[in-house]
């Protein structure tokens, strides 16, 4: 069989549609892969789950949560941000693979739309990351942990953690294309891990240094941290500076400037393949 | 020669990396329907030349047309009709083999069932149907490279770029991978094949282009090119050191033109134009002046001579 090749889109209409197509072929790959290695993927949704009853319960007693209150309702907030934020991890190493293979390149050689790549990328990664969610609060559920001020603020809360998730694709989009090489994830993960625990998520900030304290206050981790206590009405919604005064809207700015930072650094250095 | 013949053409084409040219003046013609070798060490830029005109780089100077299309200009249609084989095994090694050809198929935007019945197809056609549930990962290096070769044939391009398609793979694996090959150009797919083994091209080719500094420094059949160094090598190793400056000026006066001495294996090599008679009196000449060879070999040239023949040095002494 000699297949033809398929025209050449002409009007801006046609070239949407073959855009979401290409981006679905990607998203499909996503979720074809969870499909193939369940076990890798079940070992990622249960780390943070692993992470809560290894603080929840083993460290939980020696914490104290300014202003009083259950550790466990203050740790799964922390817990949630934390969930999207192993996220860039995954996101990092799918580009940086997709790039030292030559998949990059031969998805570059074809006729497909280049916006499709990251699109589907994208779209995997907030399933994907939507489920980890999904179970975390599961397990939240599970130790305790509950909202207190009805569905709205909820999902609000909800929202704003699949935001920070969604600004953070394109933090692993960049540093993938950059490092190109799945190696380099130890140094993603040392990034992550500092990002993680140098911010409100398993301790108050009242309770570090005062430099350290206001270093974590201004994580762009705690203020998602900050707003969804607040929202969901659990203890250790930090004292009275400006950035836990001002939780939601720093929950909201964080991950736009994240964005207008990273989606044109990422665009750049995929057209810098080609230099 | 009419446009309409001509699969690939460059003209001067110009890359710069910095202050260091990667094409300086790169000349190519390829006519449709054949298969021709770009041939040269590591660094010579072949891989830069394929990739521009794969529209994977841009180039700062000189023109470049494949299938007919201008490769600046008209980079999408350039992409519907070619096909690319880089330096690694292009493919998702997660996936499944027909998960891979289905993937690809429709990001060439066939329809699902269309993309389903190519993979099928090509599947077959690369032997790959017992295998084509099993995650790539679980491949063979030749298995890898025989899909990746299937995918880039998904819409029957008419072009197909190969990159040094069988580095690193086993010799089983290399017939394997040149037999799928000899398949597509047996349909009247034009070929531009890069490499670095003289034997690979000669297997191919039917024309070869040698690049060395960016630009084409020698081109001819596979044929041409072995008889600018004089046809056969014959290759002496002595067996002590001490003899080997006077084995290389006896070889050199026996054969009649310069031999290359290889210290380090005690191996003198020269050119010899007559195969038997060559080879006794190399042979004669060592045994009158009390000379013991360890071992003789007459071999056909290998790209490092073509190389050295052509620029004074060896391949392996052009920086990567």
């Amino acid at each position: 069989m000699t297949v033809a090749a398929p025209e050449i889109p002409r009007t801006p209409l046609d070239r949407l549609r073959w855009a979401v197509a290409d981006a679905w072929t990607i998203t499909r790959r996503g979720l074809i892969h969870w499909a193939r290695q369940p076990a890798v993927v079940l070992v990622g949704l249960l780390f943070p789950v692993l992470l809560v009853l290894m603080f929840g319960y083993l460290l939980g007693g020696g914490m104290a949560v300014p202003g009083g209150g259950d550790y466990r309702e203050f740790l799964l907030p922390g817990m949630f941000a934390m969930t999207m934020a192993f996220g860039i991890e995954a996101t990092f190493t799918a580009v940086s693979t997709d790039a030292s293979r030559g998949v990059t390149d031969r998805f570059r050689s074809m006729p497909m739309a280049s916006s499709a790549v990251v699109a589907g990328r994208s779209a995997s990664d907030m399933i994907y990351s939507a489920a980890g969610l999904g179970l975390m609060v599961a397990c939240g559920l599970a130790v305790g942990w509950r909202w207190h001020h009805g569905i709205g603020d909820a999902l609000l809360a909800f929202a704003l953690l699949l935001l920070l998730r969604f600004a953070l694709i394109w933090v692993g989009v960049y540093l993938g294309l950059v490092m190109g090489t799945p190696e380099a994830l130890m140094a993603v993960q040392i990034l992550v891990w500092p990002l993680g625990m140098l911010s409100n998520a398993f301790v108050a900030t009242e309770t570090m240094p005062g430099w350290l304290g206001a270093i974590a206050e201004w994580n762009p981790l705690s203020a998602t941290v900050l707003a969804t206590r607040a929202l969901f009405g659990n203890p250790g919604q930090g004292g009275d500076s400006w950035p836990a005064e001002h939780a939601v809207p720093m929950a909201v700015a964080w991950p736009l400037l994240i964005l207008v930072i990273f989606v044109p650094l990422s665009v750049r250095s995929y057209r810098r393949l080609s230099r | 020669m009419s446009s309409t013949d001509v699969a690939i053409l460059a003209e001067g084409l110009r890359k710069r990396y910095g202050n260091k040219a990667a094409l300086d003046g790169f000349d190519l013609v390829v006519p449709r329907g054949t298969v021709h070798g770009l041939l040269g060490p590591n660094g010579a830029g072949k891989t830069t030349a394929v990739r521009i005109l794969a529209t994977l780089l841009r180039f700062d100077g000189g023109r470049a047309e494949v299938a007919g299309f201008d490769v600046a200009r008209h980079g999408a249609h350039v992409r519907y009709r070619i096909g690319l084989l880089g330096q690694n095994a292009a493919v998702d090694e997660i996936l499944s083999g027909r998960q891979n050809l289905e993937m690809f198929g429709r990001l060439y935007h066939l329809p699902p069932a269309a993309a389903r019945a190519r993979a099928g197809e090509l599947l077959e056609q690369f032997g790959l149907v017992d295998t084509g549930g099993k995650a790539i990962r679980q491949y063979s290096g030749g298995m890898r490279r025989r899909l990746d070769l299937a995918a880039t044939m998904i819409l029957a391009p008419q072009v197909l770029f190969l990159d040094e398609p069988t580095t690193g793979l086993d010799p089983r694996s290399r017939n394997e991978v040149w037999s799928a090959i000899r398949a597509l150009v047996a349909d009247g797919t034009t070929v531009l094949l890069t490499t670095q083994y003289l034997d690979e091209a000669d297997q191919l080719a039917g024309h070869i282009s040698v690049i060395d500094g960016g630009r084409v420094i020698a081109d001819g059949t596979p044929d041409q090119l072995k008889a600018k160094l004089g046809g056969d090598r014959i290759d002496i190793v002595v067996h002590s050191d001490t003899d080997l400056a006077t084995a290389a000026a006896l070889i050199s006066r026996a054969v009649g033109a310069e031999a290359d001495t290889d210290r380090d294996n005690r191996r003198v090599s020269a050119p010899v134009s007559a195969r038997v008679s060559g080879l006794t009196d190399v042979v004669r000449a060592l045994d009158d002046a009390g000379i013991a060879a360890e071992d003789i070999a007459l071999r056909r040239p290998t790209l490092d001579e073509v190389f050295l023949h052509l620029t004074g040095r060896h391949t392996e002494e052009v920086p990567a």
